[in-house]
C-alpha cells in the first residue's frame, strides 16, 4: 500500500509539473443501456463505447489498470474487460445480482454484496473462486475495505447496519446502526474512520474505527431544496485525508466536507440524480455520476468548481478511472 | 459644456457641418467636458447609483433565488456543465442595467432640453454628431462601471466568470452600451416631454427585456411559443445579452457581434440624423420615425 501512496504522490507531483492534467482513462457504467462509456480525462471527451452485460452497476479496476470489474448484476456475475483491447475476457462467479464491491489493497480479493441474497461474496481473482460468503442484513449494498485490508465494512439498506467484517476469519466483529439505507462506505487514508452515508437519512455517519462507534454524523442543508431531494450516496476522501466529497442523489449536487470539522464547506451543482463519485490518480479531479440526466460532471478538487458535463449512456451509475 | 470654443486649432479639421477649425485637441476638451459632467452627475446623484444597483440585485437575490428550482436545469452553450439560475441570468442583467442606463441617459436628454442645459451643450459650435456621440460616450462608460460594482457584488454571491471573463465583458459590455445608448438618443429625439417617458418604460425597456434571453434561454422560449421565439430573434438585446454572456466566458459570439454593431449604427445614424440642427423639429421627427 505504501508503495501505491508513494506513487501516487509521484504522479501527483508530476501532475502538478504539468499541467494540463495528465490524461487518463475514465470508465462509467451505464445501468440502463448495458454499456461502459470510456472517456479520456485531459479532453473530457467520450472515446469509446462498449456493449457489457445486463444492468452494469459497481465498476472498479486492477491496480495495475490492466483490468475492469464490473457487476453485471442482471447477469448475476462480474465481468473482467480487458483495458488494452476492451473485450470483456473473463468472469468471475459473483453470487446472484452483485451490486457494489470493493478490492482489497493488495489487489487480490473481491468482496462483493449480493443485494437479493443478503451475502458478502469473497472471490480471490487469481483462482476465480469463492473464498467465503458471508451473511449480513438484509440487502448489502456498500462496501469499504481500510487501507490496511484488515477491516471490510458492508452495509445493508434494509437492516440500516454497517457490518465491520475481519478480513482474515470473514467474521462479523461489529454492528453499528447507521440511518435509514445506507449505501457507501469510505475509509480515511489513516483507516481511523469509516464514513458511512445513509440516501433516506439523509445522513453521513462517522465511524471510529477503534471503538466502532459513530463519533459524528453529517447533515446536509441547501436552501431551496426539500430535505427529502438529500439522498447521500457515493462518499471519496482525498488522499490527503483532507477533504470529503459525498453526492447527494436528487439534490443534484456533491457536498464538499472538511474532514477535521465534518462541516460542510460548498455544494456543488453537477447533473440530476448524482450516484457515484471517482477521483483521477493525481486527485486534480473527482468525477460525478449523474444518472437522470445521462452525464458525468468533472469537478476541480483545488477550487471545487464544475469544470464541464459529459453525456455518456443511460442511467450512469458508476465511475472508475485508470491508475495510469 | 464649458468647452473651450477659442482653444487653438491643431492639425487637420474634421469637416464639420459650418464649424470653425477645431483640432484633434479641441475634441478631446469638449469629450473630456462631457465625460466629467455626465461623470460628475452620476457621482453627486448617489441615489441614482443605487438604484440602478438595487434593481438587478433584487432580480439576482430575490426573483433568481425563487426560481431556482422552478427553472430546469440544461446545458447551453457558453456553459460547460449545469449552472444556477442566478448564473444564468447574471449576464442578462448587466444587460439590464446598461438598457436602463441607456434609456435613463435619454431621459436626461428630454430633461437637458427642457431645462436649458442641452441647449448650452448644443450651441456650442462643435459637430452635433460630435456632441451626440460624446454624450453617449460618457453615458456608456458610467453605466459599465456601474456593471462591474455588479459584478463585484454577484461574485460575492458565489456568481463567478474565468477571470479572462471579466476582461473579455469589457469589449462586450462597451459595444452593448453603445447600441442600448445610441437607441435611448434616437428615443429621446422622438419625446417632446419628460412625462412620455413612462412610455418609453412600458413599450421599450419591459418588451426588450422580457423578449429575450436575459431571463430564460431562448430554447425554453420556443418551447413554450415559438411566435415569441420569433419576436426574441428580432430583439437587438436578445444579441447584446448573448454578447456579454459569452465574453464573459472568453468567448465571442460572432453573430451577435455583427448584429450588436450594425443595430448600433443604424440606431446612432438615425439619432444623428434626428437632432440635425438643420433639420426642424416635425421634419425631424418624420425622419427619425423612417429611420429608426
Amino acid at each position: 500500500m505504501r508503495k501505491h501512496v508513494s506513487a501516487l504522490a509521484l504522479v501527483a507531483g508530476l501532475g502538478f509539473l504539468a499541467s494540463p492534467a495528465f490524461a487518463y482513462t475514465v470508465y462509467v457504467s451505464n445501468e440502463k443501456d448495458n454499456t461502459v462509456t470510456i472517456l479520456d480525462s485531459a479532453t473530457m471527451q467520450v472515446t469509446k463505447t462498449i456493449n457489457v452485460g445486463q444492468r452494469p452497476r459497481g465498476i472498479t479496476i486492477s491496480h495495475d489498470g490492466k483490468f475492469v470489474y464490473l457487476c453485471a448484476s442482471d447477469d448475476d456475475t462480474i465481468e473482467v474487460i480487458d483495458t488494452a483491447t476492451l473485450q470483456i475476457v473473463d468472469t468471475l462467479p459473483s453470487g446472484p445480482d452483485p451490486e457494489l464491491f470493493v478490492l482489497s489493497p493488495d489487489g487480490k480479493t473481491l468482496y462483493v454484496a449480493n443485494e437479493d441474497d443478503n451475502l458478502v461474496t469473497v472471490i480471490d481473482i487469481e483462482s476465480k473462486g469463492v473464498l467465503a460468503e458471508i451473511p449480513v442484513g438484509v440487502e448489502p449494498e456498500g462496501m469499504g475495505i481500510s487501507p490496511d485490508g484488515k477491516t471490510m465494512v458492508n452495509t445493508s439498506e434494509t437492516t440500516n447496519m454497517a457490518h465491520f467484517i475481519d478480513t482474515a476469519t470473514h467474521e462479523i466483529t461489529d454492528n453499528v446502526l447507521v440511518d435509514s439505507r445506507p449505501r457507501f462506505v469510505e475509509f480515511t487514508p489513516d483507516g481511523k474512520e469509516a464514513w458511512v452515508s445513509a440516501e433516506i437519512g439523509g445522513t453521513v455517519s462517522v465511524i471510529d474505527n477503534a471503538t466502532r462507534e459513530v463519533k459524528h454524523k453529517i447533515t446536509f442543508e441547501i436552501p431551496g431544496l426539500r430535505a427529502e431531494a438529500i439522498q447521500p450516496v457515493g462518499v471519496r476522501i482525498t488522499a490527503d485525508g483532507k477533504k470529503a466529497y459525498v453526492a447527494l442523489g436528487p439534490a443534484n449536487r456533491v457536498a464538499v466536507i472538511d474532514t477535521a470539522t465534518y462541516e460542510v464547506q460548498k455544494y456543488v451543482l453537477v447533473g440530476q440524480r448524482v450516484w457515484q463519485l471517482a477521483f483521477t490518480p493525481d486527485q486534480k479531479t473527482i468525477i460525478s455520476t449523474n444518472g437522470v440526466s445521462n452525464d458525468i460532471t468533472f469537478i476541480d478538487v483545488a477550487t471545487d468548481e464544475p469544470v464541464q458535463s459529459v453525456t455518456v449512456g443511460a442511467l450512469p451509475w458508476g465511475v472508475v478511472v485508470s491508475p495510469n | 459644456m464649458n468647452s473651450p470654443v477659442q482653444g487653438k486649432s491643431i492639425g487637420a479639421s474634421a469637416t464639420p457641418i459650418a464649424a470653425p477649425d477645431f483640432g484633434l485637441y479641441n475634441y478631446l476638451v469638449c469629450l473630456k467636458g462631457v465625460l466629467v459632467r455626465e461623470g460628475l452627475r452620476f457621482l453627486n446623484q448617489r441615489e441614482r447609483f443605487i438604484s440602478s444597483l438595487v434593481r438587478p440585485l433584487l432580480w439576482l437575490f430575490i426573483f433568481a433565488a425563487g426560481f431556482r428550482q422552478v427553472l430546469g436545469v440544461s446545458i447551453i452553450p457558453p456553459y460547460k456543465t449545469y449552472v444556477l439560475y442566478e448564473v444564468y441570468i447574471t449576464p442578462g442583467l448587466c444587460g439590464m442595467i446598461l438598457l436602463f442606463s441607456g434609456m435613463q441617459s435619454s431621459l436626461s436628454m428630454v430633461y437637458d432640453r427642457e431645462m436649458g442645459n442641452m441647449r448650452t451643450l448644443l450651441v456650442s459650435p462643435f459637430p452635433r454628431w460630435f456632441l451626440l456621440v460624446s454624450k453617449l460616450l460618457a453615458g456608456v462608460v458610467v453605466s459599465i462601471a456601474q456593471v462591474y460594482v455588479f459584478l463585484a457584488i454577484a461574485w460575492f454571491w458565489d456568481v463567478k466568470a474565468p477571470p479572462v471573463g471579466y476582461l473579455m465583458v469589457l469589449p462586450a459590455l462597451f459595444l452593448a452600451g453603445l447600441m442600448l445608448g445610441a437607441l435611448g438618443l434616437l428615443l429621446s429625439s422622438l419625446i417632446k416631454q419628460l412625462e412620455n417617458f413612462a412610455g418609453v418604460m412600458n413599450f421599450v425597456i419591459f418588451p426588450m427585456y422580457f423578449a429575450s434571453p436575459a431571463l430564460y434561454p431562448l430554447w425554453r422560449v420556443q418551447e413554450s411559443s415559438p411566435l415569441l421565439h420569433k419576436i426574441c430573434q428580432l430583439n437587438p438585446f436578445t444579441y447584446a445579452v448573448e454578447l456579454i454572456r459569452f465574453a464573459f466566458y472568453g468567448q465571442i459570439e460572432w453573430t451577435s457581434l455583427a448584429v450588436v454593431i450594425g443595430f448600433t449604427a443604424i440606431f446612432l445614424a438615425a439619432a444623428i440624423i434626428a437632432y440635425d440642427p438643420s433639420r426642424g423639429l416635425v421634419i425631424r421627427k418624420q425622419d427619425a420615425g423612417g429611420n429608426g
